[in-house]
């Protein structure tokens, strides 16, 4: 009877973390195909062609790819040029280095943007006024609001991807592959041509392809930089589709044509990363742990530092600075000096009805989704893991599903499932962004929390069975316990992209429902730029406290931790 | 013939010396193993030999030939010293094949095609690999894999090899075979060994001579059975085979052991303070019947004892037996008769060292 009684709640729970999946992730995707090619009941595969072939929506498409390759090139090259330094070269404070490289990850690119805006735009930016007086040029330089602006941007924001992927394979590369190299004789030149970059090409690539992969669908930067001179990709164009038609039905059928297009780019990139890495997933990592041949930089020593020091400063802290001081100018325009600038305008931020209501929005709808999806994650991770039952191959895929769509996608997704086509209703309520941020981040959940609950050995749970504890008993102390770190993390890598969401958000908002992004980049729209400067201010110190909290917090999580595995 | 020669070879990281003042001949031919435990410096040295570390003091040459000087400050890089090297991860390039992982070290010296094709063909005949030229590296097992990386290392013909614990990611039916298989190919190639290992049964089963290292310093160099039978140290003592040490008194040349009233040895040596340590092998002990033993016999001990544990080992019974204060394992062959577990009986230690008490 007791056996019975559990197969049951296994059941129930697989049941369940199913429902949770195609309620969430299945129905959204499903009726953006059926959106898309058929129309009044009835398959419709000319007129998916005849949007496709629109000059509009067809230019949309062309510069996306144009951006996503761009954006490639140029961060798969940084990226691995930065790795590479890091990771074999005697470079001076490679630690501090190493974690200053990673920081654009942290800062929303779509702020990045308008920083760039205001410091490079033709008309106004700060830096072509400036070199416009010292060189007395006619016209302004560099024009950021063009498409190589837009790739020049992204690229300083997606370029980590291949940096943390490359800078990985080649620290935890056994260093005796090269030495091996070097006692047959070949020097350093043959060896990085011949031993090295072959060995790592399988990173660098499925780092160029998870840049491609975000940049192809990337909102923030196109939106900031390209929507007011005309230069859409194939998110932009949605938005500003289905914004100009105030969200009319045939706005939103040209929106999941689109979106097809990128699910199906996306899914083939994905396809193609994984059998990259299963074709090259060499067994390259160390037996035993020693120090890698470092190439003596000698007289670029110092050089190179600089190089990566006034890179740092031009991608991470000229930008943030311009951010901070914009947002205190009592006149956008003026020039940065003491008397131009206030505090009321950050003051006046949390007065100020839109922005006090942007970053309540924020924030308890990034806490709430965070806090819901670590824990549907935990269920369906366990479902996953841990037990043996028919049909978790349907999690799986439903599970990571998301991971490949774009944030557009989902908005569309969301809209079509929540608009009372199923008896609810929650267009223009707060619900709507809240779906849409579980949707969007389960995968992340759910990768979390396998990883950590695939490292709790079944012996674990066994012995806890055996010592006379219960299913239940043994999962709440013995189970829970050992993934908490990961729980936790998966509650962070929700809560803070989720706090300066746009892509999504953009697409679902409301009167009153505004989020973070949304506001920042709709008073960006209303040429409020000190005010959009000023509330992305106060965002981007949230951003730095979170991931300052959080990285104390891991790291004490992981210390009693790496005291065990000792 | 000396082939390698150091010098007052010295190295260190930080704070810590790695290598103290090391002194070494190798001769040509011959097969030297580095032994200790890990962190003795024995890689390290193996390392600066190689040239993948500089050393901070003293000289290395071979065949007269200088590769490192703190004295000269030269240093010949890896790449031009034309070792062969097998290392403990194997460090075959998983994304060339056999052939071309042999050949690799020959297309760097840009011999001609043909003897390229000759050379690695000999090599991969040597080690068994012929029919599996054209496989990855990934594919085959791990013992066909440190077939590859020995027959990249001789495919050059090396007058020197350097292997650095290229058994120890084997299991253990593999690495005896292997053992046998480097000396078969020295025979045939004729180089040099340099044979890095913390296994004591393996740097014996090869090694014309070896060098036990603790701590950075050299603690003896010698033939394998001689550093066996006669260990300089404590230290060597213990880290070669098994060992059992016995606290005795010492007074007139008589020794005691803690809570037991006999004299155990009546010759004992004089010139080593009032506390010793009586070291033995398990297998240097008999059972011995009552009232046997002589006291007076030189180098060896008899006592009183109960046996406390007895456990069959395959091949050999070990016993634990306990006299006065002290546990001393004793092995003997299975076949061989032996007291029971609890009994009472008499031992005889056939051969002793004598070391100082700490």
């Amino acid at each position: 009877m007791n056996g019975g009684k559990k197969f049951n709640t296994a059941n129930l729970v697989l049941v369940f973390s199913i429902l949770v999946l195609v309620v969430v992730v299945a129905v959204p995707v499903i009726l953006i195909f059926i959106t898309a090619f058929f129309e009044n009941g009835k398959f419709n595969l000319a007129g998916v062609m005849k949007i496709l072939s629109d000059p509009d929506t067809y230019q949309a498409l062309l510069n996306s790819v144009i951006i996503a390759s761009g954006v490639t090139l140029v961060s798969t090259v940084i990226g691995t040029f930065f790795a590479w330094l890091i990771a074999r070269t005697d470079l001076p404070f490679k630690k501090v280095m190493k974690a200053l490289f990673l920081v654009p990850f942290m800062l929303p690119s779509f702020i990045g943007a308008l920083a760039w805006k205001v410091l490079l735009s033709s008309r106004a930016g700060y830096i072509n006024k400036l070199l416009m007086a010292v060189f007395g040029f006619q016209k302004a330089p560099i024009d950021i609001m063009s498409l190589g602006g837009i790739i020049a941007i992204e690229s300083m924001y997606l370029f980590p991807f291949v940096f943390l992927q490359v800078a990985g394979a080649l620290e935890r590369m056994d260093p005796t592959l090269e030495e091996s190299a070097r006692i047959s004789g070949a020097g350093l030149g043959t060896i990085t041509r011949k031993i090295t970059l072959p060995l790592v090409m399988p990173s660098i690539l499925s780092g160029a392809l998870l840049v491609a992969l975000y940049s192809l669908s990337h909102f923030g930067v196109p939106s900031i930089l390209g929507t007011e001179k005309g230069i859409y990709n194939i998110p932009t164009k949605i938005y500003e589709r289905i914004y100009a038609s105030g969200g009319s039905f045939g706005a939103i059928r040209v929106g999941t044509i689109l979106s097809m297009i990128l699910v199906i780019a996306a899914a083939l990139i994905l396809k193609l990363q994984d059998v990259l890495l299963k074709k090259g997933q060499y067994q390259i990592i160390a037996g035993k742990s020693m120090r890698p041949v470092v190439l003596k930089l000698r007289g670029l020593k110092i050089p190179l530092l600089i190089v990566s020091i006034v890179y740092i400063a031009i991608t991470v802290v000229l930008p943030t600075v311009t951010i901070f001081m914009v947002g205190g100018l009592k006149t956008y325009g003026l020039p940065f000096a003491l008397t131009n600038m206030t505090w009321d305008n950050y003051l006046k931020i949390f007065q100020w009805r839109m922005t006090k209501d942007a970053i309540w929005n924020s924030l308890y709808l990034s806490l709430g989704a965070a806090f819901v999806t670590m824990l549907a994650g935990t269920m369906i991770s366990y479902v996953i893991v841990k037990m043996k039952v028919k049909g978790k191959f349907l999690l799986q895929f439903l599970g990571v599903l998301p991971f490949s769509l774009p944030g557009t996608v989902i908005a569309l997704g969301v809209i079509l499932t929540w608009s009372g086509r199923f008896g609810i209703n929650l267009y223009n309520t707060p619900w709507i962004i809240f779906v849409a941020y579980i949707a969007r981040y389960m995968a992340f959940s759910i990768k979390s929390n396998s990883a950590s609950l695939s490292q709790v050995s079944d012996s674990l749970e066994e012995a806890s069975r055996a010592c006379g504890a219960t299913h239940w008993q043994s999962l709440k102390n013995i189970v829970l316990p050992l993934i908490k770190p990961g729980m936790i993390s998966a509650f962070f890598l929700i809560f803070l992209p989720a706090l300066r969401e746009l892509t999504t958000s953009v697409l679902l908002y409301g009167p009153t429902t505004r989020t973070i992004g949304v506001a920042i980049y709709a008073l960006n729209e209303d040429g409020e730029t000190v005010r959009a400067a000023a509330l992305a201010s106060v965002a981007l110190l949230i951003i730095f406290m979170g991931e300052a909290i959080i990285r104390k917090f891991l790291a004490q999580l992981d210390k009693p931790r790496a005291k065990v595995e000792e | 013939m000396t082939q390698l020669k150091l010098m007052d070879v010295t190295k260190r990281f930080g704070d810590v010396i790695a290598v103290n003042r090391l002194n070494l001949d190798v001769e040509k031919g011959e097969c030297f193993s580095f032994l200790g435990p890990s962190g003795c410096g024995k890689t390290t040295t193996l390392r600066m030999i190689a040239g993948f570390e500089d050393l901070d003091e003293g000289e290395l040459s071979v065949d007269g030939k200088v590769f490192s000087s703190s004295y000269k400050r030269y240093y010949l890089p890896p790449e031009h010293r034309d070792f062969g090297m097998v290392f403990q991860a194997f460090a075959v390039w998983p994304h060339l094949t056999v052939r071309d992982n042999v050949a690799f070290p020959l297309q760097i010296r840009k011999r001609p095609k043909q003897e390229i094709a000759e050379r690695v063909k000999m090599a991969l005949q040597s080690t068994g690999l012929t029919h599996r030229e054209e496989s990855y590296p990934g594919k085959l097992s791990g013992g066909e894999q440190q077939r590859i990386a020995l027959a990249r290392a001789i495919a050059i013909n090396p007058k020197v090899m350097l292997l650095d614990e290229p058994l120890s990611n084997l299991d253990a039916k593999l690495r005896e075979e292997m053992r046998f298989e480097i000396k078969d190919l020295q025979k045939k190639f004729d180089f040099t060994i340099i044979y890095v290992t913390h296994d004591q049964a393996e740097a014996m089963a090869l090694s014309d001579r070896m060098l036990v290292m603790d701590r950075g310093v050299v603690q003896q160099v010698g033939k394998p059975l001689d550093v066996y039978n006669k260990p300089a140290n404590k230290f060597i003592f213990s880290f070669i085979g098994l060992s059992n040490f016995i606290p005795v008194a010492l007074s007139g040349g008589k020794a005691r052991i803690e809570g037991v009233a006999d004299v155990v040895c009546g010759a004992a040596p004089m010139d080593i303070g009032s506390k010793a340590l009586m070291a033995c092998r398990p297998s240097d002990i008999d059972f011995i019947g009552a009232g046997e033993g002589d006291m007076a016999e030189a180098g060896a001990a008899s006592m009183g004892a109960r046996v406390a544990r007895r456990t069959y080992l395959g091949d050999i019974i070990d016993y634990k037996i306990v006299a006065g204060n002290s546990e001393i394992r004793v092995q003997k062959p299975r076949h061989a008769k032996g007291p029971a577990e609890g009994e009472p009986c008499r031992i005889r230690i056939n051969r002793i060292l004598w070391y100082p008490a700490e």
